[in-house]
């Protein structure tokens, strides 16, 4: 009965990615796609606010969009996992329902 | 098309005007009532705005679609939720939401209630009960 | 293209609804009516009063099964089913009616 949660924001533009974070169940995923893998960076003002929760639930990033924008896996939070395009796919099929914080 | 019954959830997090985002929610709402689905509306963040009372656009030149809300009632449209937290992060409350109701036709046709105040935990068990959310 | 009232030109668009709302009389609907192939009764002026004040109310017209159960709580089930509505208006009571009222297309006739 899991959602996955696709965020496409910027989280120091909007807090799409914080009102995401305040309603996720236990077994959800979120996916951040464009700007909004600028959230997955290691130590910025979220930082610990998701680190918390991934012991609940799954994070990802969209490598294309970390690859675009300079940002090295190296570089994330450490537990957020990155994803291509087919993994991409494979989280809409395994969840059962997805939910867009625009 | 299956006919079985399948519950949708429209997500509301912009206040109105400043995009295209609340009008066009509302109108998919009313066209999509036509299919009898079960339809309920979330208010969160910035969508708690759409429902405020006293929305006065004469002098921005838009078409004020607030008294809309109050027709979703004929539509079946009767499950308004409306985050707490939200309302209460922008300084308001209950009091400054249009008072919006519905016929209860399983109830002699009383006029009851449509929007209902919820915690952020009740909204996030909402969202989770859905089959269909769609998000503005 | 335009109908004429009086000596005066109201504009509609490519199928008949007057562009600007404020442009509407009574005579207006009795014009539009007749290109419309309709004769006003009394039956028809109570469903485009009804939408007029529905309009005004909640700033849309309403869809056809939410016309007919409020006209049918309004004036009676005899005026307010489907069958009748349909014989007031033969191409579709809230998209023909509107149009003499004088209201945009309902939200979802395509």
């Amino acid at each position: 009965m899991s959602t996955l949660h696709i965020v496409n924001k910027s989280p120091f533009e909007t807090i799409n990615l914080n009102s995401c974070l305040n309603h996720v169940k236990e077994g959800d995923s979120i996916l951040l796609i464009e700007d909004a893998v600028l959230g997955a960076l290691a130590q910025n003002k979220l930082a610990d606010n998701i680190s918390e929760k991934l012991g609940e639930i799954s994070i990802f990033a969209l490598l294309a969009d970390l690859s675009a924008r300079g940002i090295g896996r190296d570089r994330l939070i450490s537990g957020i996992k990155t994803t291509d395009y087919a993994g991409f796919v494979e989280l809409v099929a395994n969840n059962e329902r997805t939910q867009s914080w625009l | 098309m299956s006919d079985e019954v399948k519950k949708f959830l429209y997500v509301n997090r912009k206040a109105p005007y400043g995009s295209i985002y609340a009008l066009e929610s509302l109108e998919v709402v009313l066209i999509g009532a036509a299919f009898e689905q079960e339809v309920s509306l979330a208010f969160l963040d910035d969508g708690v705005f759409q429902l405020t009372k006293g929305q006065d656009t004469k002098e921005i030149g838009v078409k004020n679609f607030s008294p809309t809300y109050r027709a979703l009632g004929d539509y079946d449209v009767t499950k308004l939720y409306v985050e707490e937290e939200s309302l209460k992060e922008r300084g308001l409350g209950i009091d400054d939401l249009q008072y919006l109701t519905y016929e209860d036709e399983d109830d002699d046709y009383k006029e009851k209630p449509s929007i209902k105040v919820v915690s952020r935990k009740e909204m996030a068990d909402i969202m989770a009960e859905q089959d269909i959310i769609l998000s503005f | 293209m335009a109908y004429e009232v009086n000596g005066n030109i109201v504009e509609h668009d490519e199928e008949g609804y007057i562009i600007n709302l404020s442009d509407w009389s009574k005579e207006l609907a009795e014009v539009i009516a007749k290109s419309e192939e309709i004769e006003m009764t009394d039956e028809h002026w109570a469903v485009v009063n009804f939408l007029r004040d529905y309009y005004e109310e909640y700033q849309i017209a309403p869809a056809v099964r939410v016309l007919i159960k409020a006209i049918k709580k309004e004036l009676g089930p005899e005026v307010g089913n489907n069958k009748y509505m349909y014989e007031l208006f033969p191409y579709g009571p809230a998209k023909q009616a509107c149009k003499i009222a004088g209201l945009p297309k309902p939200t979802g006739c395509v």
